[in-house]
């Protein structure tokens, strides 16, 4: 990649990938707003809809809280872990950084585990996508969480190889901290569906 | 085998009306020479190298123009069938189910595949030569935005040969969308084509947005900023706002109608006002997502041609602005009649009526922009001239349809009808058309032909008033949208052929248009000078057409109209020639991940119109992995250096 010209400019070019970096981040918060407002859109969806159980069986009755508090717990340790990443990254250790990622994708992997293992339980307890309405707009929101948290272990994956080939560069620095945010952003999520869905459902 | 082949093709293909047959071969012959073109001249490389892989923001903005224009012209044969079948009553030109299907094609096409479209070219055409960048902040993104859109179009338009068009209306309200009312393919169509070209739209929100606040040239401060570039931030911050809820909108419409969820559905506890709600309250920003910009271009066009300052840019800044909030607190007067509470009501009838509050200071504007300025009647001047008075009476029964007491008698009416089409061809039409003719020699370097653009113009103008002026009087004599015919005992006749004939006479002016362009090709004025219409902002500083770089040299801004002061100092012997230091341009790399990438999001939206999942998964898949090769692409950039800028400058006629 670098020829001779690039040399000539080398300096150049840090600077302006530097700045361009820094940019990405910006459209990142921004794509962090507009998923905000998607995410606004399916709890608003839930709320007009949680008490029209159409007859099928309710929150109250198939919830078990003690599942849902363990992946509670697990996705917010994953939000901690990637941000002792972060640090490590802002310290130049890449190993240490590579290792927290790691633990953070197992965690969020263990996430998602437990998300599907709940869906299958809660069909075999006769409540799908088409028993009520209420149970529509729980399995959109929770799932397109959980999709959300399996994108991002699919990008996860992908920059933990990048950063092994490349070390913490402009780039991957720019792409582990859009990567934090939006994960940060997924626990934050998570903690109203949490409370919405699931302590107001049981409630 | 055989057997089955025909059973799937009877129902694959849509069958039995010759208009569709005659689109079946149209389709087929086009396809055959485009291929045979390109071949004959061995243009598949040029082709892929210079338009399917760039990421050049005016390549974009030019391929998003000519899409609108198809588009436009597929919107507008729609709407000529549809006034044919109503010209007279009792005419059976179109059957019911066809004239639905054409009416819904026509709103969603006039919308989302030529109004927005034409609105992206203009930001792409645009922004980045106003704010004196070289690009926008995500090149490639942008390509991703224009692939998307295209796909999605592509795929909405192939409703109409290939499974049946939609046609439960242009927002496809449940149930009459679910699938009892509307169980083929069609319906699927609209979802996805739909779904598709948003996300593309999103993308392209973020990128302006992102461009405007941190691209512009050293010196311009937003408070001296263009305001085409302040009518984009607008509509983009209303973009982000806006179409994530579309997004979540058409998907629970799709899993409602693919999974048997109940969103919107009669049974299972599903609410099908929530769907109305939901969909307004993208669907009203949207309206003013398109029209905004269309604001900006007038402010650009009536300071150039009236050769003064804009007047109250502080005020103009405060209107675009404040639109974009107050858009977002108006969605219910689309349904009064759903029947809620009157506090409710009385709330967003009074945020609609605020709305003109903004839009009013506008027209005070330029009205005062024009006063004692030296007008010249160029065809941009004569489309913002047009504006005025239509955008008016448009905006003033706009505030009748407001009235809510009132609205339970237009509610649906005709009269409605009149009233959105004269804010949306007088407001975002006649706004984009100026836009275009003001910026065609910026992008291709020579004028479009005057004569034949004020017959256009004409036809336009008068067919629009012949057209849609009869219509709000049938809305009062109680003809409601939708009806695909009607009795001689109504007495609606002579006004519906008034109607018609101007819907005709506004194809003309399409027609002269297009005459137009084509003739402009070989015989339009050529700009030598980058600066034809004696302009006033960064644009028109740089070349015509601009060079890919946009910039030889970043100018450093010292005010509002900057390429305006410039000339003014050069005329009053004050300016200073600051020694240009040409230095290697930092340029992306072009990339052919948007346009694969798209394909396969086509895939995923084919895939799931007629329930071939195996076929939406190699969609994702391909998704996935496209989105994997470019997160593993480093070298995404390179330098032009500067001898390559010198000698591409002096090509143009400038040395430095």
């Amino acid at each position: 990649m670098a020829t001779q010209h690039d040399h000539a400019h080398g300096h150049d070019h840090e600077h302006g990938h530097e700045e361009h970096e820094q940019l990405k981040v910006l459209g990142f918060w921004i794509f962090v707003v507009t998923d905000c407002i998607l995410f606004g859109s399916l709890f608003a969806t839930f709320a007009v809809l949680m008490h029209n159980f159409a007859g099928g069986p309710t929150g109250k009755e198939l919830f078990e809280l003690p599942g849902i508090i363990a992946s509670t717990f697990i996705l917010l340790t994953s939000s901690f872990t990637s941000g002792l990443a972060v640090l490590a990254m802002n310290k130049g250790k890449v190993k240490e950084m590579i290792s927290w990622l790691a633990v953070t994708a197992v965690l969020g992997l263990a996430f998602v585990v437990l998300e599907i293992n709940e869906f299958t339980h809660l069909m075999h307890e006769g409540a799908t996508m088409a028993t009520s309405a209420f149970w529509s707009a729980f399995f959109t929101l929770v799932g397109t969480h959980g999709l959300h948290v399996s994108v991002g272990l699919f990008w996860m994956v992908a920059l933990m190889i990048q950063l092994k080939r490349r070390g913490i560069t402009p780039v991957t620095r720019r792409k582990v901290t859009n990567l934090s945010l939006y994960w940060h952003f997924l626990d934050v999520v998570w903690i109203f569906l949490f409370t919405v869905v699931y302590l107001m459902g049981v409630m | 085998m055989w057997e089955n082949i025909k059973e799937f093709a009877s129902t694959f293909f849509v069958t039995g009306d010759p208009l569709i047959y005659g689109a079946d071969v149209s389709i087929a012959l086009t396809m055959v020479a485009i291929v045979f073109v390109l071949t004959k001249y061995k243009k598949w490389g040029w082709l892929w190298r210079e338009w399917l892989t760039t990421v050049d923001h005016k390549r974009i903005g030019i391929m998003y123009l000519i899409a609108s224009l198809l588009m436009l012209f597929r919107g507008g044969v729609d709407a000529l069938l549809m006034r044919v079948q109503l010209a007279f009553p009792n005419v059976e030109f179109l059957h019911s189910d066809h004239y639905n299907a054409i009416f819904t094609t026509h709103g969603t096409i006039m919308i989302l595949f030529m109004a927005m479209p034409m609105m992206f070219g203009l930001f792409n055409m645009v922004v980045p030569l106003q704010l004196g960048a070289r690009d926008v902040a995500y090149p490639f993104l942008n390509a991703v935005s224009f692939w998307l859109f295209m796909l999605g179009a592509m795929l909405f338009n192939l409703s109409f040969v290939i499974g049946g068009s939609p046609d439960a209306g242009w927002l496809s309200y449940p149930p009459l969308s679910q699938n009892d009312f509307s169980p083929g393919p069609g319906q699927n169509f609209w979802i996805w084509g739909i779904q598709i070209s948003g996300i593309g739209s999103l993308a392209t929100g973020i990128n302006f947005i992102v461009t405007i606040l941190k691209m512009r040239a050293p010196g311009m401060k937003l408070s001296n900023m263009p305001l085409f570039s302040w009518s984009v931030l607008s509509s983009s911050i209303m973009i982000i706002f806006a179409f994530p809820i579309l997004t979540v909108t058409i998907a629970l419409l799709f899993l409602d109608r693919f999974a048997g969820a109940h969103f919107f559905t009669m049974g299972g506890g599903g609410n099908p006002m929530m769907y109305l709600n939901l969909i307004w309250m993208w669907g009203h920003p949207e309206v003013y997502i398109v029209v905004v910009p269309a604001f900006g271009i007038f402010s650009e066009v009536v300071a150039t041609f009236s050769k003064k300052t804009i007047f109250g840019y502080k005020s103009m800044v405060w209107a675009l602005m404040s639109i974009a909030v107050a858009s977002f607190f108006t969605w219910a007067h689309h349904f009064f009649t759903m029947g809620t509470s009157a506090s409710v009501i009385i709330f967003f009838a009074i945020s609609t009526m605020v709305i003109a509050i903004p839009t009013g200071v506008k027209i005070f504007n330029w009205l005062f922009t024009m006063f004692r300025g030296r007008i010249s009647f160029k065809q941009p001047m004569l489309w913002t001239i047009a504006f005025i008075p239509c955008f008016v009476v448009g905006g003033a029964t706009g505030v009748m349809l407001a009235v809510a007491p009132a609205d339970y008698q237009y509610h649906n009416s005709y009269f409605l009808i009149a009233h959105f089409h004269q804010v949306l061809i007088g407001g975002v039409v006649f706004g984009y058309l100026a836009g275009i003719y003001y910026w065609w020699p910026k992008l291709f370097g020579f004028k479009l032909d005057e004569k034949l653009g004020r017959w256009g113009f004409w036809f336009w103008n008068i067919g629009f008033y012949v057209c849609f002026m009869p219509q709000y009087a049938l809305g009062f004599m109680g003809m409601t949208r939708r009806y695909y015919t009607y009795g001689w005992d109504r007495g609606w006749a002579d006004l519906n052929l008034i109607s018609t004939v101007g819907a005709f006479l506004m194809g003309i002016g399409f027609i002269f248009q297009v005459w137009q362009i084509a003739y402009s090709i070989k015989h339009g004025e050529r700009d030598t000078t980058g600066d034809p219409w004696n302009a006033r902002t960064l644009e028109w500083s740089i070349p015509s057409p601009a060079p890919f770089y946009n910039f030889a040299v970043v100018p450093t801004v010292k005010g509002a109209d900057d390429w305006w002061l410039t000339k003014q100092a050069k005329e009053n012997g004050t300016y200073k020639e600051e020694p240009a230091h040409l230095e290697p341009i930092h340029m992306p790399k072009n990339s052919g991940i948007p346009f694969i990438m798209s394909l396969f999001f086509f895939l995923i939206g084919f895939g799931f119109t007629f329930h071939w999942v195996w076929m939406a998964v190699i969609g994702f898949i391909g998704v996935a992995l496209c989105m994997w090769a470019r997160s593993f692409q480093y070298d995404t950039d390179y330098y032009v250096p500067v001898e390559e800028v010198r000698s591409t400058e002096a090509s143009l006629g400038r040395v430095y």
